[in-house]
């Protein structure tokens, strides 16, 4: 067990600092770049908050789907060969449903802002 | 860039009869081409320019994809004939010339930032007519005659686009399987071969030139040009990730399909398929996201260490639920 700040504070803080107080300053391509990585960090600590949990979820359920055990890699690629040769399908039950808890999933660690994101968010979707 | 002027100098002192050249500033920072603005002075007053030339002044053949920048010129040529909205070319470079391969243009005044246009109050009474008359540019477009297209142009159907980035995709390694399932909607909705035309090959919001009062005055980037599905040009400035947020103004972020078919039906006198536009509009998103993992390649490969370079392919999530509204969305 590592001591204090957690992960996630030292990459908040960092990402604030970037913006707050680096940012203001730069212009140009190094602005640019520097909110890039500020935003890499958004993603890291969104990330470091959710997949442990969401990771765990899509492996079970694709476990289910394929009948089959793996890591969650495997497993992904034993579906995406069953997804391209049409083994499984939209009318598959739990197929659908899983790509889009899926996806959805992803979303909300990459670009929670994307206005795809923000539409199924006002549908209901998640 | 003290012979670099000097030579442009040269050139336009003897072929557009300029006494001098002002302000010759570089513009973008791309990769595949240079651009440069400038203007010249002559005995009818100034005259505002843009040069496009191949990086270093090379000879701008190194890319399998891109046109290369003679046979561009003659397109933006051929392209102003059809009236579609496009600059006129001024000069096109010779070898003799020192310049490598390039040419000249007339610089149009205009906005091509897509986040400026969907949002901008600017524009916001002009909006409304883009989707048609982008419409009307495409259908112009794609009405020039075949005979008359430069010998060497690639030509590029569904199936070899499909093939192309499949075998990209497979190469990356990495599973998306909203794109698995993409490729297998593809091949089951692949259209008969049907018209093929002159295909711009990047005809979306950002590659358009817009005026608040007149809207679409220039079609812009024609490096990516070929002869292919017609459709494939309205289904591209459909795709999600141009509409900069607009989600729900399908063509660019600023219209409807509605009104850009009819705009193209007008121009050219065909109708147009929707599902055939769909076909491409899906297409094109598949493309998208996997072009995002190819720009991460990049990355990985140590050849472009930029943050953004890594970044970029957190972006390919964004096709995914693109693609799930598009074929899995009910």
């Amino acid at each position: 067990m590592q001591d204090l700040p957690t992960a996630n504070e030292l990459i908040s803080v960092v990402s604030e600092f970037l913006r707050e107080q680096l940012l203001p300053e730069l212009e140009g391509r190094k602005k640019f770049h520097t909110l890039v990585a500020a935003n890499a960090l958004d993603i890291v600590a969104r990330e470091l908050d959710t997949a442990p949990k969401a990771n765990i979820e899509e492996r079970q359920r694709l476990a289910n789907l394929l009948g089959a055990e793996g890591s969650l890699a495997e497993l992904n690629k034993t579906f995406c060969q069953a997804l391209r040769l049409g083994k499984l399908d939209l009318e598959t039950e739990g197929v659908k449903e899983h790509l889009w808890a899926t996806t959805l999933a992803k979303l909300s660690v990459d670009q929670p802002k994307y206005s795809a994101f923000r539409k199924a968010q006002r549908e209901g979707r998640i | 860039m003290a012979e670099f002027e000097e030579t442009l100098h040269k050139i336009v002192a003897e072929h557009l009869k300029a006494r001098s050249v002002i302000g010759l500033k570089r513009l973008s920072g791309g990769a595949s081409q240079e651009t440069w603005s400038f203007s010249i002075e002559t005995d009818q007053g100034t005259e505002a320019l843009i040069l496009r030339r191949a990086p270093g002044g090379g000879d701008g053949n190194s890319s399998g994809t891109a046109a290369g920048l003679e046979t561009e010129a003659k397109l933006i040529a051929l392209a102003g004939n059809a009236q579609v909205p496009v600059p006129l070319v001024r000069y096109v470079a010779k070898p003799q010339d020192g310049l490598g391969s390039c040419f000249i243009m007339t610089h149009i005044e205009g906005e091509a930032l897509g986040a400026k246009i969907v949002r901008s109050e600017e524009f916001s009474k002009v909006r409304p007519a883009l989707a048609r008359q982008c419409g009307e540019a495409l259908g112009r477009l794609h009405a020039i005659s075949s005979d008359t297209l430069p010998p060497n142009l690639r030509r590029s159907p569904a199936t070899d686009e499909l093939k192309h980035y499949e075998g990209v995709y497979t190469a990356h390694g990495h599973p998306h399987p909203v794109f698995d399932l993409a490729f297998k909607w593809l091949e089951d909705h692949l259209p008969d071969e049907g018209r093929t035309t002159l295909v711009h090959g990047d005809f979306r919001n950002g590659n358009i030139m817009f005026d608040p009062t007149h809207g679409v005055v220039a079609v812009l980037d024609w490096e990516l040009a070929h002869i292919g599905d017609p459709m494939e040009d309205l289904g591209w400035i459909c795709v999600n990730s141009w509409r900069f947020g607009e989600i729900e103004k399908p063509v660019g972020g600023f219209g409807s399909r509605e009104d850009m078919f009819a705009g193209y039906e007008s121009a050219s006198g065909i109708k147009v398929d929707p599902d055939r536009v769909k076909f491409w509009e899906v297409l094109g998103t598949l493309k998208w996201g996997i072009m995002c993992t190819t720009m991460y390649e990049a990355f990985k490969s140590g050849m472009d260490r930029s943050v953004e370079r890594a970044a970029i392919g957190r972006r390919s999530s964004e096709t995914e639920i693109d693609l799930l509204y598009l074929i899995a969305e009910s």
